[in-house]
């Protein structure tokens, strides 16, 4: 029988070990899985790699976890945000490393991943300072640069429909890096706001089949960050 | 040269970009001034928006109390959806950036340079925190890419230069460039000016750009 679910963000999380790579989905606030962050801070596993889009706002969900001192590493498109110092303060202190990724070759690296292609090649990037390090070559007469894919032990993911072997709904902008992730993590975690069972979802509109997912854990209404940043919450 | 001349509000130049924008277009607006074009595009024409972070078909901004934290633009800023519109994930936007099958990427810009280079994500300036989202995608796969932007700093530094002295965003990506003076095809030869702002000099907008700039208004 296959049954993903488990019973609270704390199970979910449980098994992330000290230095492990964890791939957390969101684009800003929409997709951003805030329980399980905030229950991986609660579980304490340090040395973390984190690949996602950005660095998180205020003192909750991501930057919270930043803050907490859990992330050593974290590769990132666009780690500012108007609303959090966690961050650029730790930054500037030398006590988190930045890997700055092109969005959308971000988002190709995650794919291949979780397909199985080991690089590639793309023109994001070629000519600027972006390029240190990496292979050129020419395609049709254009450089383009040789980008790694990225896997991870973990993806922490969040979704609005989940079925009980993992299939997956996400709502509206919200789904982002989530479908992406779930292919390249090792353990893909989602938060999904409503669980049903098999059968539940049309087979023609789920968005990332069940093979990406390993647990399900019901988050009836999840939290959104926005909401908590503007009456100042901060976690723990 | 004359104290009067004021040229274009940023308001306008968005207004203005927006008239060049063709009928049926997919289009992506960055962040900051180029988003102000959305609420210029003539009403005779149908234009996609495209949101990188997934949505196809964006709408104006929500009432107050309408907006959902989970529908939102690259500004982060919420936003509705128009009858036709999508959603998809991260590797399917960015394919349609990077595969070619968006029209037009309006973008704005730290520095413009006669040879098409841009600079729109850092100054390089110590200690800033470097961020990127989807600026390097979009002009190494759009099929045409613009720039709005106040045609000098606030402290009247040029924008338009010979050589980008800041980190390049990309290389040679740029066709065209709208300002608060004029309208600057960038060509092999350089900048040329299209169109002049009302009451706006060629040689006004000359003393201002830090490169050679040839007049190719219709005679």
């Amino acid at each position: 029988m296959i049954d993903k679910r488990v019973g609270s963000p704390r199970e979910a999380v449980a098994g992330i070990g000290d230095g492990d790579a964890v791939m957390i989905g969101g684009f800003g606030e929409a997709g951003s899985p805030i329980e399980l962050i905030h229950a991986l801070i609660d579980h304490g596993a340090a040395n973390l790699t984190v690949i996602s889009n950005n660095s998180g706002s205020g003192e909750i969900g991501l930057a919270a976890l930043i803050r907490a001192g859990q992330v050593a590493r974290i590769v990132c498109s666009f780690p500012r945000s108007t609303n959090s110092r966690v961050f650029p303060d730790l930054f500037h202190a030398g006590r988190i490393e930045l890997e700055l990724v092109p969005q959308g070759t971000l988002a190709e690296r995650i794919r291949a991943g979780g397909a199985g292609i080991p690089a590639f090649y793309t023109p994001t990037a070629a000519g600027t300072d972006l390029e240190a390090g990496k292979e050129r070559r020419e395609f049709d007469g254009r450089p383009c640069l040789l980008e790694h894919a990225l896997v991870a032990d973990w993806a922490l993911i969040k979704a609005r429909t989940a079925d009980s072997h993992g299939n997956l709904v996400y709502n509206k902008t919200a789904r982002n890096f989530s479908p992406l992730m779930a292919m390249a993590g090792r353990n893909t975690v989602v938060q999904a706001s409503s669980v049903v069972e098999p059968g539940g979802l049309d087979p023609e509109t789920v968005i990332t089949p069940g093979i990406f997912v390993d647990h399900v854990v019901h988050v009836p209404d999840p939290q959104h960050e926005s909401e908590l940043v503007a009456r100042g919450a901060r976690y723990p | 040269m004359s104290a009067t001349v004021t040229g274009l509000t940023t308001h306008q130049i968005a207004r203005r970009s927006a008239l060049d924008i063709a009928d049926g277009s997919y289009v992506n607006l960055g962040i900051g001034l180029p988003e102000l074009i959305a609420l210029f595009i003539p009403n005779d024409r149908e234009i996609v928006l495209h949101v990188e972070n997934g949505l196809l078909g964006m709408g104006p901004s929500p009432e107050p109390g309408d907006g959902h934290p989970e529908l939102i633009n690259a500004g982060k800023k919420q936003v509705t959806t128009l009858p036709g519109a999508s959603f998809f994930h991260q590797a399917d936007s960015f394919a349609m950036i990077r595969g070619g099958h968006l029209d037009l990427s309006v973008l704005g810009a730290l520095q413009v340079a006669a040879n098409g280079d841009l600079a729109n994500w850092s100054t390089g300036r110590e200690g800033a925190i470097p961020a990127v989202g989807g600026a390097m995608d979009l002009v190494s796969g759009v099929k045409a890419v613009h720039v709005i932007t106040r045609h000098c700093t606030r402290d009247g530094t040029p924008k338009l230069v010979r050589r980008c002295s800041y980190p390049l965003t990309g290389a040679g990506v740029v066709d065209r460039v709208y300002t608060d003076l004029a309208v600057i095809d960038i060509t092999a030869d350089g900048f040329e000016v299209v169109e002049l702002a009302p009451g706006v000099s060629f040689d006004h907008v000359a003393a201002r750009t830090a490169a050679p700039l040839r007049d190719a208004r219709p005679a």
